[in-house]
């Protein structure tokens, strides 16, 4: 299970779960699940394009999630986002399928960008998910007070003159951004359960936020490992285990959220009747 | 006109029996879809599609008929959905995207089933993108048998409905079962959808569902015409979209034709951004 290929499959998933799980809290937070789903399917389109102009995948990714992200933050009116998103989303999708069948029809590398390839990342690809996820991070890091701000209260925000549109755009590119260099290592699946599952439990687990950040990186990367040796010794894709597993850390927040809850009522009924 | 439509266009079995179910299910989508635009649920609704699509493949591999596959699935997801706390707008997104995150996991693994143990090459293709051209006549009375009824189902609660997607609160002090009403909503769409993404793709279900409706909205403020336009302009945008890919096969020498969801969905884009323009344009 670690031999020399598997290697590159345990540090990709490593770094990928590193920045969803970092990304994910703010795009869980601001509740842009559907801004999260939608760009990196919509950058699917890019890959078909490439491979159809012979071009390099990773220029047309970035493209396309790009202009996903743009379209979505400047379509969307206010509190409103889903509509502009739904038809951003559909029209990549439509484009994509127009460039496959362009392409002949039929093109396997392209639909292992949905589904993933885990494990048969090269080391040469592990760079650019390095350099990139390293700069989402510093981005998130660098960000974060503001982002804090306009997430929770947006009014206070504007006041303070942080304007809310160009926020929620630049947010959406540092997600196209991650998407753009995890996407072809594990796939477009993959990216979006590990965004909202580990998030989505550590929320419900702390209400602090740097622990809650914490927290749901650590759970992101066990999320990836146990996928990644289930996927191993099963031989079944790897997208399906993330799906799985992120979803029951979802379930153990609610879980530990609702029973933490009780504890907490019965101390205070009990310290109520000692009082 | 002889210059627009192609020859064959109106004899073609193909296109016939795809601008009745096209139709059909665009009407269909166009009517669940106002509300779903109103309730800010486009996610579900697309998400829907992808659950129903998991359904399918898994139909694929215990040798079901699809159909019982997707709206089985879509109707499952659903409730899940609905279970998970899809009521509330806080935490909505998060409850849609768990169980999306869980189907598409399923449906990776059914496909990859599908296609290894199986042998049952080019499922991804269709599943996914379908077209809208291979659609088997045999399955129009059993599409329209279940249109019908999600209309019915919408007709009868239309006015709880409207008033609980209007503003929840004064349809709870008016004593209308709000979460029943939601709850009822949240299946009906699901069969709606799932309806679409086994006639004519994943894809395409979520632009039918999103966009006339989305069209129609800005231009009327009276929700009543605005079913009618969305109706209007969801089975106009198929037709003429199923038009332009038949004709396309014969605008170049190498006779390829642009794919057929391609075309619906781009004429669904351009309505939409021109109804935006006419809304910003009356104020």
């Amino acid at each position: 299970m670690f031999s020399g290929f598997m290697i590159n499959a345990w540090v990709a998933g490593t770094m990928v779960a590193v920045v969803a799980g970092a990304v994910g809290f703010f795009v869980v937070l601001r509740g842009s699940a559907f801004a999260a789903h939608a760009i990196p399917n919509g950058a699917f389109a890019g890959a078909a394009a490439a491979y159809w102009l012979g071009a390099n995948e990773l220029v047309g990714l970035g493209i396309c999630a790009g202009l996903a992200a743009l379209g979505i933050g400047s379509l969307g009116q206010r509190n409103r986002r889903d509509v502009a998103t739904a038809l951003a989303l559909v029209m990549l999708l439509a484009l994509g399928s127009l460039f496959l069948s362009l392409s002949g029809g039929y093109a396997p590398e392209v639909y292992a960008l949905l589904f993933g390839e885990i494990l048969g990342v090269s080391t040469t690809e592990l760079l650019p998910v390095g350099v990139v996820g390293l700069a989402c991070i510093l981005a998130v890091v660098v960000a974060y007070r503001p982002l804090m701000l306009s997430t929770l209260v947006p009014d206070v925000a504007e006041a303070k003159g942080l304007r809310s549109r160009p926020t929620e755009m630049g947010f959406l590119l540092v997600v196209a951004a991650a998407t753009t260099v995890t996407l072809p290592v594990v796939g477009a699946l993959l990216i979006f359960s590990l965004m909202i599952g580990p998030p989505a439990a550590a929320r419900s687990v702390t209400l602090r936020p740097a622990l809650a950040i914490v927290l749901s990186v650590a759970l992101a990367v066990l999320t990836a490992w146990a996928a990644i040796a289930s996927s191993y010794q099963t031989n079944w894709p790897v997208g399906f285990f993330v799906g799985a597993y992120a979803a029951l850390c979802y379930a153990g927040g609610r879980i530990w959220a609702a029973v933490s809850q009780r504890v907490r009522r019965a101390h205070s009924v009990v310290i109520a009747v000692a009082g | 006109m002889g210059w627009f439509f192609e020859p064959g266009l109106f004899s073609s079995g193909p296109v016939h029996t795809a601008a009745v179910i096209g139709a059909i299910v665009a009407a269909v989508s166009a009517v669940v879809g106002i509300f779903t635009v109103l309730r800010a649920q486009s996610f579900a609704g697309h998400s829907l599609a992808d659950v129903a699509t998991a359904g399918g493949s898994g139909a694929l591999l215990l040798g079901l008929s699809p159909l019982t596959g997707f709206l089985g699935g879509g109707v499952l997801g659903a409730l899940a959905m609905d279970l998970i706390g899809v009521q509330r707008v806080r935490g909505r997104d998060l409850a849609t995207g768990i169980v999306l995150g869980v189907a598409t996991g399923l449906s990776a693994l059914f496909l990859y089933l599908d296609t290894t143990t199986h042998a049952i090459t080019g499922a991804t293709q269709q599943i996914l993108f379908g077209s809208i051209f291979t659609v088997d006549p045999s399955t129009v009375p059993v599409v329209a048998v279940c249109a019908s009824l999600t209309l019915a189902v919408v007709a009868f609660i239309y006015r709880p409905l409207l008033l609980s997607s209007v503003s929840t609160e004064t349809a709870a002090a008016r004593g209308v079962p709000v979460r029943l009403v939601g709850s009822l909503f949240i299946v009906t769409l699901a069969v709606a959808v799932g309806l679409s993404a086994l006639a004519i793709g994943a894809i395409l279900s979520t632009a039918l569902l999103i966009g006339p409706a989305a069209s129609a909205l800005p231009l009327t403020r009276r929700v009543g015409p605005a079913v009618a336009v969305a109706v209007v302009l969801g089975v106009g945008t198929t037709w003429l979209g199923i038009a332009v890919s038949y004709d396309s096969y014969y605008w170049t020498s190498s006779h390829k034709a642009l794919p057929v969801s391609f075309c619906i969905v781009a004429i669904v884009v351009v309505v939409y951004l021109a109804s935006r323009l006419v809304a910003a344009m009356r104020r």
